[in-house]
C-alpha cells in the first residue's frame, strides 16, 4: 500500500482540540488512555454514562429487522441456501433416512477400494463405506461447525463490539485479554484443556473452539464498530440523545455486522476442519464418533492413491460452507440500507 | 499520539506476565515430561529424580516460574532437553519463520486484496463465482493436502522447486510454502475485502468522487479501497501471530525449521522452557502487531483519533 | 477456473525457476566413487549425544558411525562378533576378564585402552551424570553404590570393574549371566576418550570417537556432516567419503526429497507412501526384519482385568485380530504377523519359534467363544490406548478394533483411545493408570531372547508395564540365565515363553521391519537388525 500520503499530524490536531471540547468524554479518554476517541466536535455532551433522556422516538413504520426479513424471503439465494441447510439438519437428525448401512461396519479387505454397486463412494482406508460415513458424519460436523461459529460470533462480537463502542478502560482490558488468548497455541491449548476432559461428546470440543476462537472475531467486531461509530448518522443519533443500547442495536450493529458475518461463515468451515486437527492430536472426538473432519484427516495421507476417500467428505464440507456463506451474504445484503 | 503509543507499550508488561504465567501453568498441567525421555521403557527412578532436579521440576510451580522469569531477564531462556540453549533455538527458528510470514502476508495483501476488489466490484459476475468456488476448495481441502500436492507436482513431477527447504530457508525457497500457508487466510482477506468494497461502493463519498469526474482508478484506490480496508487490516494484523506460531503443518511438509515446528516439538515433548520462551516472543509480536493495526485505523479513517 | 489456476502457477513457476537457478548447487553432496558423500535423512536426537545417554534410533545412527565397542553385531545375522575385544574369558559366568586389542586409537590419536572402557562405564553408571541408559551397567557389582535407588551415591566407581593391565580389565557381575558378553555390542558400552571428561561441552558439540567416521561439522537441529576417518584401524572401513545427516521435520518430506533426487537415503519410509514405493523407487527399496515387536499389554493391576479365567478372554482377543490382513493392508507388509514374543532376527538358534500357534491366528468363531468363556470384555467396551503424537498408531489401533468388533459381532466392543503426547502416555503407563489394553513396543538392545522376555514380563522388571507376574515364568527365566550352555538356556527361555502364552500375558501383534529407500547414486545399502542403516558399507556409484 504505497499510497498513504496522509500525514499523522491529524492526531496531534485531535489532541490539541480535545481539551477544549466539553467535559467528560475527553477526561475519560486521557484518564483511561488508549481509547479510540471520536472527533471532539461530536463527542461533546450526550455521551455521559447513563445520559439518555427517554428514547421514545420509535416511529414504527417498519423496523430494520422486519424490513430485512421481507427482503430475505424474496431472495432466491437465501431460499436455496436455507433449503441446503435444512437438508443438512434433517440428515443430521435422521441419517438413516438416506443411508442404510452402519458407519462402524468396516471390512479391512475392502480398504481403499473405489466405487462399486451398493457403495457409490467406495471405501476408506479401514474398509468402511464412505457414503455411509459421509452421511453419518454430518451430525457431528454440522453441530460442531454451527455451534462453535455461533458461540464465537456471539461472544466475540459482543465483547469486541463493547470494546470498540465504549473504548477506554473497557477496550484496554478486553483487548489485552484478547492478546493473551491469541498467544495460546492451539496445539498446546488442545492438549492441555481437552486431554483432561474424558467426556466423548462434542461439547468440550465446541467449548474449546469458542474459547480460542472468540479473540479473532472480537478484534474484527471491534474494528468495525470503531469505524461505524464515526458515521454521521451515529453522531447525529448521539446528538439527539439516543441511548447507548439504541445506538448500538439500531445504528451500529447493522453497519458493523458485515465483516463479522463474513469471518464467521468462513470460520465455520475452518472449525469443522479444526475438529479434525484436534482428533489428529488425540484430544478431539474419539473413534466411535463419525465426522467429516476425522475422515478428511485420515484420507489426507492417501491422497496419491485413493483421492476418492478425501473427495466426498471434503465435498460435503464445501457444500455446507457454501450454504452458510450464501446465507451470510443474503443476510448482509438484507441488512444493508444502502442497497435499498 | 506519542503518549498513546507509550501507554500501549506499558500495557504490554502485565500482558507479558499474564501470558507467560498462563503458558507456564498450561505446560505444567500436562504432567511429568521425564517419562517421555526414556522411550518405550520406564526411566529408572533414580535417574528420573536426578533429571527432575536438574531441570528444576522438583520445585513447586510458582518457584519454577519465578526462577524462570528471573533467568529470562538475564537473557537466559533455559535449555531444551537435548541440551541446546533455547536462545540458540530461537535464533535459528525466528528468522526463518519471519521470512515465511512476510511471504505469506505479502500474498495475502497482494492476491487477497486484488481478488477482493475485483469480486467486490463485480458481484455476481462469473469472476465472483469462480473466486467463491476457489475459496470453497481452499477451505475444504486441508492445508496438509494442498501442501503435499503442490510439493509433489512442483517439486517432484515438474521439478520447478526443491521439495524440501534448506536450513538457510531463503526468500525464494519460501515462495511456495508461503503461498500454501497463506491459502486459508487468503480466503478470509478476499471475502472481507469483497464485502467491504461492495458495501462502500454506494457510499456518498464514492458517488461524490465519481460525480466530481475523478478517474475510476483513483476513486477505487483512494476513496473506495481505503475506506474498506479496516476489517482487512484488522484480520491481517491478527493473522501475523497466527501465521508465525501456527505454521506447524506447512513447516513440517516443507521441512522448514521454524517457530511452528520447534513449538510443536516443545509441546509434545512437554519442554516448558522451549514452549514458554517461544510463546513469550510470540506474545510480544501479537502486541506489536495489534498496536500497529490500531495506529493504521487512524491512517485509514482520519475520523478516528487517538487521545 | 482451471485456466486461472494455470496462469497463476505459470507466473509463480517463472519466479521460482529464476530463484532455483540462482542458488544452483546440488545439495546431495559432491563427488562419486570412494570419496562420494552420502546424504541421509535424520531426526533431531532427543538427548545429548553421549553413548550411555542415547536411547533412540536418531542418536544411535551417529553413535554407530563414530564408535566401535568390544563387540559388534553383524549387520546381517545380528551375531555378536569381537571388535575391540581380543578375548573375553569367564569360568563361572560371573567374573569376566576382558582383553582389549592393541593398536586402536580414537580419532584424536589417543590410544584406546582398558581404562577408556572402565572410565566410560563408570561415567555411564554414575547417577550424577544423568545417563538414561545407566541401567545397562546394573548387572555390574557396585552399581548400587554409584546409582542408588534413593539418596546420594556412596561411591565414585563401580567395585566390579578393575583395570589389571594397560589392555586388560576384569568385570564382576552380581549374579550369573552367561550371555553377558553379547550385550557388549550396545553403544552404551563404547569407550570414551579423555577429551570427553576434560572438555565436555566441546566434545558434545563435536563428538570424538573411535569409529570409521569422524564428525566434521555439527549444527544442532539441522545437519551433521561426517567424514571418513582414514586412520581407522578396523576392518570395516568406510566405503564412501562421508555421510551428511540432514534433519527433516517429517519423514514424508524426506521421502519426497528422495524421489526428487535431493537425498540419497531415507531409512524410515512413511506408511502412507508404502503403496508408491514400487513406482517411485523400484528395487531401490529394502524391507528387512528388525528386532522390534509390537504387542498389546494388559493392565494386570486393574482388578477388572485381573480375574481368574481371563486368560481365555485375552486369548480370544488375540484370535480376533486378523494380523495378516492388517499387516498387508495398513502396513503394506512392513510388519510380519507375530508368532511368538521375540523376533525373527534372533533366528532359530537364537530362540525364535512359533510358540503362539493357533492363539495368534485369526478365527472369529473361536475368538467369540473364548471371549465369552473368559467372562466377556470388562465393562462391555474396551479402549486400546496409544499416543497420538508419534508413530501413526491410530491406523492400526482402529484396524485392530474393527477386526475385534467384526469377530465379536459387536461394534462397541473395542475403540481406540488416543493420548495426546508420548510423555503423557508413558506417565499413564508407568503410574499404572490404564483401564484397558494399551500398545507396547519393544526394540531389542542386543539380539538375545533374554532381552525380549526378562525386561518385559519378569515380575517388577523395568519395562513390565502391565505388571504381569507369574512365579513359574520368573523361575524359568532365572534358571535360563544361570545356564552356561547356550542351547539349553534358550530352551528354558522358550519354556518361559510357553507360560506367557498360556496366560496370554500380552498379545503379540507383529514384528516391525526396517524399511529404507535410496537414490540411484548409491548402492550396497542395508539395514542392521536395529533398523539403522549400515552407513560404512554404502557405495557411491
Amino acid at each position: 500500500m504505497p499510497d498513504q500520503p496522509e500525514p499523522l499530524e491529524s492526531y496531534e490536531e485531535g489532541r490539541a482540540i480535545a481539551p477544549t471540547g466539553a467535559g467528560g468524554a475527553s477526561d475519560l479518554a486521557t484518564a483511561e488512555g488508549e481509547t479510540l476517541e471520536q472527533s471532539p466536535s461530536a463527542a461533546s455532551g450526550g455521551r455521559a454514562p447513563g445520559g439518555p433522556l427517554g428514547t421514545g422516538t420509535d416511529k414504527k413504520p417498519r423496523s430494520l429487522w422486519s424490513d430485512a426479513w421481507r427482503d430475505l424471503r424474496r431472495n432466491p439465494i437465501f431460499i436455496i441456501s436455507s433449503l441446503v441447510i435444512l437438508f443438512l439438519v434433517v440428515i443430521s437428525i435422521w441419517p438413516q433416512l438416506i443411508a442404510s448401512g452402519d458407519p462402524l461396519d468396516c471390512d479391512l479387505s475392502k480398504a481403499q477400494e473405489g466405487s462399486q454397486p451398493g457403495h457409490p463412494f467406495g471405501f476408506n482406508g479401514q474398509g468402511c463405506d464412505v457414503y455411509t460415513r459421509t452421511v453419518y458424519g454430518a451430525r457431528t460436523s454440522v453441530t460442531v461447525g454451527v455451534l462453535a461459529t455461533l458461540g464465537v460470533a456471539v461472544l466475540g462480537s459482543i465483547l469486541g463490539g463493547l470494546a470498540g463502542f465504549f473504548g477506554g478502560a473497557w477496550d484496554g482490558v478486553l483487548s489485552r485479554i484478547t492478546d493473551v488468548f491469541f498467544a495460546i497455541p492451539v496445539v498446546l491449548g488442545g492438549l492441555v484443556l481437552l486431554s483432561v476432559v474424558t467426556s466423548s461428546t462434542v461439547w468440550p470440543v465446541i467449548g474449546f473452539m469458542v474459547l480460542l476462537g472468540w479473540p479473532q472475531l472480537s478484534r474484527i467486531a471491534r474494528g468495525s464498530v470503531i469505524t461505524a461509530k464515526q458515521n454521521d448518522y451515529v453522531q447525529a443519533a448521539r446528538a439527539l440523545g439516543a441511548s447507548n443500547s439504541r445506538m448500538m442495536l439500531r445504528h451500529i450493529t447493522p453497519n458493523a455486522i458485515a465483516p463479522v458475518i463474513v469471518v464467521a461463515t468462513i470460520a465455520l468451515g475452518t472449525y469443522i476442519a479444526l475438529e479434525a486437527t484436534l482428533s489428529y492430536l488425540g484430544v478431539g472426538l474419539k473413534p466411535p464418533t463419525v465426522s467429516w473432519g476425522i475422515d478428511i484427516s485420515s484420507a489426507s495421507q492417501y491422497i496419491r492413491n485413493a483421492p476418492h476417500m478425501l473427495l466426498w467428505p471434503a465435498g460435503a464440507l464445501a457444500i455446507t460452507v457454501l450454504a452458510f456463506i450464501m446465507l451470510g451474504d443474503a443476510v448482509r445484503d438484507a441488512l444493508d440500507p444502502k442497497l435499498r | 499520539m506519542g503518549r498513546y503509543v507509550i501507554r500501549r507499550l506499558l500495557q504490554m508488561i502485565p500482558v507479558f506476565f499474564g501470558a507467560t504465567l498462563l503458558i507456564f501453568l498450561m505446560v505444567n498441567v500436562m504432567g511429568d515430561p521425564i517419562a517421555g525421555l526414556c522411550g518405550d521403557r520406564q526411566c529408572d527412578p533414580a535417574t528420573a529424580a536426578q533429571l527432575e532436579k536438574e531441570f528444576g521440576l522438583d520445585k513447586p510451580v510458582w518457584q519454577q516460574y519465578l526462577t524462570y522469569m528471573g533467568n529470562v531477564f538475564t537473557g537466559d531462556f533455559g535449555t531444551a532437553f537435548n541440551g541446546q540453549p533455547v536462545t540458540e533455538l530461537m535464533a535459528s527458528a525466528f528468522p526463518v519463520t519471519i521470512r515465511l510470514t512476510i511471504v505469506a502476508i505479502f500474498f495475502e495483501i497482494v492476491i487477497g486484496i486484488t481478488l477482493g476488489v475485483v469480486t467486490g466490484l463485480k458481484r455476481g459476475r462469473p469472476v465472483d463465482t469462480s473466486v467463491l468456488l476457489l475459496t470453497l476448495v481452499v477451505l475444504s481441502v486441508p492445508t496438509f493436502v494442498t501442501g503435499l500436492l503442490v510439493q509433489l507436482l512442483l517439486g517432484v513431477k515438474w521439478g520447478w522447486i526443491k521439495p524440501a527447504v534448506s536450513p538457510e530457508a531463503t526468500f525464494s525457497e519460501l515462495i511456495v510454502p508461503g503461498l500454501v500457508l497463506a491459502s486459508v487466510s487468503l480466503a478470509y482477506v478476499t471475502r472481507l475485502t469483497r464485502t467491504s468494497i461492495a458495501e462502500n461502493k454506494r457510499a456518498d463519498y464514492v458517488r461524490t468522487a465519481v460525480a466530481k469526474g475523478l478517474p475510476r482508478r483513483r476513486v477505487i484506490s483512494r476513496h473506495l479501497l481505503r475506506n474498506s480496508l479496516i476489517p482487512v487490516v484488522t484480520f491481517i494484523g491478527a493473522d501475523v501471530g497466527a501465521l508465525m506460531g501456527g505454521a506447524i503443518v506447512t513447516e513440517r511438509i516443507f521441512n522448514i525449521h521454524g517457530v511452528g515446528y520447534q513449538l510443536y516439538q516443545g509441546i509434545v515433548r512437554q519442554n516448558t522452557q522451549t514452549v514458554v520462551g517461544f510463546v513469550t516472543i510470540l506474545v510480544l509480536v501479537f502486541l506489536l502487531a495489534n498496536l500497529l493495526v490500531d495506529l493504521l485505523y487512524a491512517v485509514l479513517d482520519p475520523r478516528i483519533r487517538y487521545a | 477456473m482451471r485456466g486461472a489456476t494455470h496462469a497463476k502457477w505459470a507466473a509463480l513457476a517463472t519466479a521460482v525457476a529464476l530463484a532455483a537457478t540462482a542458488c544452483g548447487g546440488d545439495d546431495s553432496g559432491g563427488g562419486s566413487g570412494a570419496d562420494g558423500i552420502v546424504s541421509s535423512s535424520w531426526g533431531d536426537p532427543q538427548n545429548p549425544l553421549e553413548p550411555a545417554n542415547t536411547n533412540e534410533v536418531q542418536g544411535g545412527k551417529v553413535l554407530s558411525m563414530i564408535f566401535r565397542g568390544l563387540k559388534q553385531y553383524d549387520p546381517k545375522t545380528g551375531e555378536a562378533k569381537d571388535m575391540l575385544a581380543e578375548k573375553i574369558d569367564t569360568t563361572d559366568s560371573t567374573n569376566f576378564t576382558i582383553t582389549v586389542k592393541d593398536g586402536w586409537t580414537f580419532s584424536n590419536g589417543e590410544k584406546v585402552t582398558a581404562k577408556s572402557f572402565v572410565d566410560a562405564w563408570n561415567y555411564g553408571a554414575h547417577l550424577k551424570n544423568n545417563q538414561k541408559n545407566a541401567y545397562f551397567f546394573g548387572q555390574i557389582e557396585g552399581y548400587d553404590q554409584v546409582h542408588p535407588e534413593k539418596g546420594e551415591p556412596t561411591a565414585e566407581t563401580m567395585s566390579g570393574l578393575k583395570v589389571t593391565g594397560p589392555q586388560t580389565f576384569t568385570v564382576k557381575l552380581t549374579q550369573k549371566f552367561s550371555t553377558w558378553p553379547i550385550t557388549l555390542g550396545y553403544a552404551a558400552f563404547s569407550p570414551l576418550p579423555q577429551a570427553f571428561y576434560t572438555d565436555h561441552a566441546a566434545w558434545l558439540s563435536k563428538p570424538i570417537g573411535n569409529g570409521p567416521y569422524t564428525v566434521d561439522s555439527y549444527s544442532k537441529g539441522s545437519q551433521m556432516a561426517l567424514k571418513r576417518w582414514d586412520g581407522y584401524p578396523g576392518a570395516d572401513k568406510a566405503q564412501n567419503g562421508g555421510i551428511t545427516l540432514k534433519v527433516y521435520t517429517d519423514n514424508n518430506t524426506a521421502y519426497t526429497d528422495l524421489t526428487a533426487g535431493n537425498l540419497d537415503l531415507v531409512d524410515d519410509v512413511p506408511a502412507s507412501q508404502l503403496k508408491n514405493v514400487q513406482a517411485d523407487l523400484g528395487d531401490r527399496y529394502i524391507n528387512v526384519p528388525a528386532g522390534i515387536i509390537q504387542t498389546l499389554s494388559f493392565p494386570f493391576y486393574d482388578p477388572a482385568w485381573n480375574k481368574p479365567g481371563q486368560e481365555k478372554l485375552r486369548q480370544g482377543l488375540s484370535m480376533a485380530i486378523d494380523r495378516n490382513q492388517i499387516t498387508e493392508t495398513i502396513f503394506q507388509k512392513t510388519r510380519t504377523p507375530a508368532v511368538d514374543w521375540t523376533s525373527p532376527v534372533l533366528g532359530e538358534e537364537g530362540g525364535f519359534k512359533d510358540i503362539c500357534g493357533d492363539f495368534c491366528k485369526y478365527d472369529a468363531a473361536e475368538a467369540k467363544k473364548l471371549v465369552a468363556e473368559g467372562g466377556g470384555i470388562p465393562g462391555g467396551t474396551m479402549k486400546i490406548s496409544y499416543n497420538a503424537d508419534t508413530g501413526s498408531h491410530k491406523e492400526w489401533v482402529d484396524a485392530v478394533c474393527n477386526s475385534i468388533n467384526r469377530a465379536l459381532g459387536n461394534n462397541k466392543a473395542c475403540v481406540g483411545n488416543p493420548v495426546g503426547t508420548f510423555a503423557d502416555f508413558r506417565n499413564q503407563v508407568t503410574q499404572s493408570k490404564m483401564d484397558g489394553p494399551f500398545r507396547a513396543g519393544w526394540q531389542m538392545d542386543y539380539p538375545l531372547i533374554q532381552n525380549f522376555l526378562q525386561p518385559l514380563y519378569f515380575t517388577n522388571a523395568s519395562s513390565n508395564d502391565g505388571k504381569y507376574s507369574d512365579p513359574e515364568f520368573d523361575k524359568l527365566v532365572n534358571e535360563a540365565n544361570a545356564e552356561a550352555d547356550t542351547a539349553k538356556a534358550i530352551g528354558l527361555f522358550q519354556q518361559a515363553e510357553e507360560v506367557l502364552r498360556d496366560d496370554m500375558g500380552a498379545i503379540p501383534l507383529w514384528y516391525q521391519n526396517g524399511s529404507a529407500g535410496y537414490s540411484e547414486r548409491v548402492s550396497n545399502v542395508s539395514l542392521n537388525p536395529f533398523s539403522v542403516p549400515v552407513y560404512d558399507q554404502i557405495k557411491v556409484n
